[in-house]
């Protein structure tokens, strides 16, 4: 905030969006869509029917030579000889500590070809970083950013409605293809960021308005960040900057599962420590037991029996439109992280109590 | 939501509060550029009968899916009556915010304060 609106960035919808009643507001240096009819109704576009996002403020990362698994694979924590031609995998950057320096969609494109998507803050440093380490493995870094634009079609009836605009079938969960779609050759990740099935498109900027015209045209509700926000919170999704940065490590965060340390990845050593011994605070998603919406950086107060007990802080925290109370996420001390335990959170000096949940908070059998 | 309405029974406080004046007790509120920037609010927690507020000071808050804002007094008073059908329906303060959305109604300490506050057509050109 406090940008001046004029050394935004804006992604090849603006248009789109002001002609759709969009409230754009700066967001990691670009104008993007807050809302349009309303972060509610939104939400539950895309929990009962299809929502249209645009993300065309991520960033892109190509990654491609001989020797491309090679770096990757000393980049980023996951284990990416597992990610098969035309699949996709989730991963992290770390630092030396183990520090997260941003969570990324690693596509495999062909045997030696990565596309990396980037979180559109940590975008230009991730691609300093990736440029200058692992260089023993030679590989073409290239940055992509400028090169697509990125619509997020999310929903029960996403896939069908893509799909029937589409030159062919879609690819499943968790992979990716080039298609045709509305008319516009584009890559289609089955990818996303809202607990829905649903899939990613990434096109030329100078076809994105079209694409974006026929997904309206075919029934799709445009939503906005404010609704990305909420969903990601019931689907227990992390959003780097509030549940991950480089004070942070993966295991802490519940990221685990996304880490092979015996692939050696820079900062392997570090997060194996931390897995061996037991991180000390663990993330954990809650739900207020009563009303009251806890926010990003309200103390978890240490429990009574024990003060001496490291306290927590809430890192992500909204009102969900489907459960209908306060949820977030929490840093809280590593016996505390059960679901089932009452943590007490001051929320703007009212201590309201919040119950440590399953992941995830929200799911469609509810 | 209705259209952008600032009706000119009311005084304006550009902290984006109302206030309806009735003899020496009024009744406070949120505007409609409030709510509507605002967003659809989920969560209104009220102040305590009885509790003394000061003009121009926050006394209470309103919270949409994505942000907490403060509510400032736009006069000093008494809190004599909460709007308890909030509770259950804050979005009342977007359908109606000048009507069934009414926040607190306060005893004033100070009617003398009302001069310094806005008529409809002060406040809205100092809207955006």
């Amino acid at each position: 905030m406090g940008q001046p609106a004029t050394d935004l960035r804006r992604t090849p919808l603006h248009a789109a969006h002001i002609a759709a009643g969009a409230r754009l507001v700066p967001f990691a240096g670009w104008e993007m869509p807050l809302q349009y009819d309303g972060i509610r109704e939104e939400h539950e576009a895309v929990r009962r029917d299809v929502g249209v996002f645009d993300v065309s403020h991520m960033g892109q990362i190509s990654i491609s030579g001989r020797r491309a698994q090679e770096r990757l694979q000393r980049l980023v924590t996951s284990d990416v000889r597992r990610i098969p031609e035309g699949g996709a995998q989730y991963s992290l950057l770390c630092n030396e500590r183990g520090g997260v320096l941003d969570d990324l969609f690693l596509y495999r494109l062909g045997e030696d070809r990565y596309l990396v998507v980037t979180n559109a803050a940590n975008h230009a440093e991730d691609l300093v970083w990736m440029r200058s380490h692992g260089e023993e493995f030679e590989a073409d870094l290239r940055d992509c950013q400028a090169d697509f634009a990125m619509l997020a079609v999310q929903g029960p009836r996403a896939r069908a409605l893509v799909e029937g605009l589409s030159d062919g079938r879609l690819p499943p969960r968790m992979h990716c293809c080039q298609r045709t779609v509305a008319g516009v050759p584009l890559l289609v990740c089955g990818t996303g960021y809202t607990g829905e099935d649903g899939v990613e498109l990434l096109c030329e900027p100078e076809q994105a308005e079209a694409l974006w015209s026929a997904l309206l045209a075919a029934g799709a509700r445009p939503v906005g960040l404010g609704a990305r926000d909420t969903l990601r919170m019931e689907a227990c999704f992390h959003l780097y900057g509030n549940d991950l940065d480089p004070e942070h490590d993966p295991i802490s965060a519940g990221l685990g599962w996304a880490c092979a340390e015996s692939t050696g990845f820079i900062g392997a050593e570090a997060v194996a420590a931390v897995r061996a011994r037991g991180p000390e605070l663990k993330l954990v998603p809650f739900a207020l037991r009563g009303s009251g919406i806890a926010r990003p950086g309200n103390p978890v107060l240490a429990p009574v029996d024990d003060p001496a007990a490291p306290a927590g802080v809430v890192t992500s925290g909204t009102f969900s439109p489907m459960l209908q109370r306060g949820i977030g996420f929490a840093y809280v001390a590593a016996a505390r992280a059960v679901p089932g335990t009452v943590l007490q959170i001051d929320v703007r000096g009212t201590i309201r109590d919040a119950v440590v949940e399953e992941k995830p908070l929200y799911r469609k059998d509810h | 939501m209705a259209d952008p309405h600032y009706p000119d029974d009311l005084k304006y406080h550009s902290e984006h509060d109302w206030a309806r004046i009735e003899g020496d007790e009024a009744a406070f509120g949120i505007t409609w550029y409030a709510q509507d920037t605002l967003g659809e609010v989920v969560f209104y927690s009220p102040p305590a009968l009885g509790a003394t507020l000061a003009k121009d000071e926050p006394y209470t808050e309103v919270e949409s899916v994505k942000a907490v804002s403060d509510v400032v007094a736009p006069l000093s008073g008494e809190v004599i009556a909460v709007n308890e059908a909030l509770a259950d329906n804050p979005q009342l303060i977007n359908d109606d915010p000048y009507g069934d959305g009414w926040l607190v109604r306060v005893r004033l300490t100070d009617p003398a304060e009302v001069e310094g506050l806005m008529d409809s057509a002060a406040y809205v050109s100092t809207l955006p």
